[in-house]
């Protein structure tokens, strides 16, 4: 509410007090509730086994209940498992960006046939489950003989992100002015011309937006990766991670988990602190084009 | 004159057409082909008993549905995850988007963390969230034993009704965020003069609260109810991490039934048969709710 954010001097100090107290005890319970599962992770990497598995629970380790075992005994193929996220993750994003751009404009500018009906389209098909479509898409890699293949990730990536993509970019083209396009027309550029050289740098800022929402996605897709990558080298990040557990039933490795998770999620974490703005606009324009 | 305009035309169409094959064809065959193969295989028998060879068998699949008390649990299974996460997620969410949109300091730092849990990938906060709700170790007994609620450790994750439960905590957590930022973006739509007036008309921030805000957000409340709905109906990771469906298929939801089907029982005209069904009801529930958007958006904003 706007109230409080008028900076109302004449209204009494005492009722803005309970106010602001009001408002930082939230903002408290906020930043708490979000971020407590991840410091506890956090903490829980680093502290030794005797002081994960304490009771009470151990909140603030002494120095000597510190470790970096946990980290260690990831070993090198953890590194790898990284390696296979950012491959898939990058290549998604770009491919994403390769085929939902070009349409995105048409979609915008070209008044091409069917115009409402590909809209309609990608708008319902944002809203399916990913589990419909594992098992159709399970054939379709067994076809093509994809399993343990890349593209058996980056294809599907590229289709659910298609959408978002796609009604981001055009309601960020149908802002551009129409001016700029048809004067380059008229100085003699072709259409491939004036895109590349004069449209797509002005559509930078929207195409970093769409990129990061396709990545993320990217890293973090669970059902697919689990499906079609069975080879232990290839396994991307939430897979790998989900799977280190699973030798035994009785003896989790807690550490090695919560450490796993703290390498594994790092680069989405350096993602939202440098791109914060860009990730709530991307979130909002999907949404409301929708 | 107007021969020309034609080809110029023409030309466009297809210079447009051209742009937008390439995603039509990706979208096709990752949305398309799925759903269409699915409803066909679902006339198939392809299971172990017929050695993995499709044979036509109608509509026996789907009469096999009807008595599959499995079927019906983890629809309902799935309806209460559903609709308890939703509601509390909008709740939650309405709360941190009006935290955010006031003014403080350090409010991009705020709104930094807030986002967090929605970046975070399930399946791996997912395990952290079984270790939050472990029997023997885990935070959340600790803590409940140190705010003098519990007397003893309670087991969270093998208990099916505290299960759901702690799904539902975890699930909210993930994803208040993205309702807290849609629901944001449309408090931040709302001009800072209505509620001038209506605090000069005499009202209390609790009644601007009811009378101007939420009928305002209504719109984007409509929308992330209705992603958040598709979303929560599809839950597949965060259970397989956290509970795999137990204890004793209590938390077992509807795509985790659809992927044991075709994954450890290998039955895919049966699982084929189940996506038909999850897919029509999918589309019911989401017609329902669009009808509703659109009757919202046309008494709130007066147009469109």
């Amino acid at each position: 509410m706007t109230v409080a954010q008028s900076p109302e001097q004449s209204a009494s100090g005492l009722q803005i007090n309970w106010q602001r107290l009001a408002l930082w005890i939230g903002v408290l319970a906020m930043v708490l509730f979000c971020l407590a599962p991840a410091l506890w992770q956090l903490l829980t990497s680093f502290k030794v086994n005797e002081a994960i598995t304490a009771i009470p629970n151990v909140y603030f380790p002494s120095p000597s209940q510190l470790t970096l075992d946990h980290y260690l005994s990831l070993g090198w193929i953890f590194w790898r498992y990284i390696a296979n996220s950012a491959i898939v993750s990058l290549l998604s994003t770009v491919v994403c960006l390769a085929t939902g751009a070009p349409a995105a404009y048409a979609l915008a500018r070209l008044r091409i046939p069917g115009e409402r009906i590909i809209l309609v389209c990608v708008l319902i098909v944002s809203l399916f489950p990913y589990v419909l479509l594992f098992l159709g898409l399970l054939e379709v890699v067994r076809l093509f003989g994809l399993g343990n293949n890349y593209l058996a990730l980056i294809v599907p990536y590229t289709g659910i992100n298609l959408p978002l993509t796609i009604l981001v970019l055009r309601s960020f083209f149908q802002k551009l002015p129409q001016d700029l396009e048809d004067s380059a027309k008229v100085d003699g550029y072709t259409t491939a011309q004036m895109l590349w050289q004069i449209v797509l740098p002005l559509t930078i800022p929207a195409l970093v937006t769409t990129g990061i929402l396709t990545f993320i996605f990217a890293w973090n897709e669970f059902i697919f990766a689990l499906t079609f990558i069975t080879r232990d080298t290839m396994k991307t990040i939430p897979v790998a991670v989900a799977q280190i557990g699973g030798a035994s039933i009785y003896e989790v490795p807690y550490g090695p988990i919560a450490a796993a998770t703290v390498l594994g999620t790092l680069p989405l974490i350096l993602l939202v602190l440098c791109f914060q703005r860009r990730i709530v606009q991307g979130i909002t324009a999907g949404a409301v084009k929708g | 004159m107007t021969q020309a305009s034609d080809t110029i035309r023409q030309r466009q169409i297809r210079q447009g057409l051209i742009m937008v094959a390439p995603a039509i064809a990706i979208l096709l065959l990752v949305f398309a082909y799925p759903i269409g193969r699915a409803f066909w295989l679902s006339l198939f028998t392809q299971n172990l008993g017929t050695q993995l060879e499709a044979t036509f068998s109608g509509l026996s699949n789907y009469q096999r549905i009807v008595g599959d008390g499995r079927f019906w649990l983890t629809l309902w299974n799935t309806t209460v995850f559903t609709s308890l996460s939703i509601v509390t997620e909008l709740i939650i969410g309405m709360s941190f988007a009006l935290i955010l949109d006031q003014a403080f300091r350090g409010r991009g730092l705020v709104r930094t963390a807030a986002l967090l849990p929605w970046a975070l990938p399930t399946a791996v906060m997912g395990l952290a969230w079984a270790w939050i709700f472990n029997d023997q170790f885990g935070i959340a007994n600790d803590l409940l034993t140190r705010l003098g609620l519990i007397s003893t450790n309670i087991t969270w994750l093998g208990d099916p009704t505290r299960a759901m439960l702690a799904l539902i905590f975890a699930d909210v957590w993930k994803t208040t965020p993205f309702i807290a930022i849609l629901l944001l973006a449309g408090l931040q739509s709302i001009s800072g003069d209505l509620y001038e007036a209506h605090a000069i008309d005499g009202a209390s921030p609790w009644q601007s609260f009811w009378q101007i805000t939420l009928p305002l957000v209504a719109p984007q409340m409509v929308i992330a109810l209705l992603f958040r709905f598709a979303q929560a109906f599809g839950i597949f990771d965060l259970v397989q991490v956290m509970t795999g469906g137990g204890p004793a298929g209590a938390t077992e939801t509807v795509s985790i039934y659809i992927y044991a089907t075709v994954r450890r029982y290998l039955d895919f005209g049966y699982g084929a048969a189940l996506v038909v069904v999850t897919f029509l009801l999918l589309i019911l529930a989401v017609a329902i709710a669009a009808y509703f958007l659109s009757r919202t958006r046309l008494n709130v904003t007066g147009e469109r």
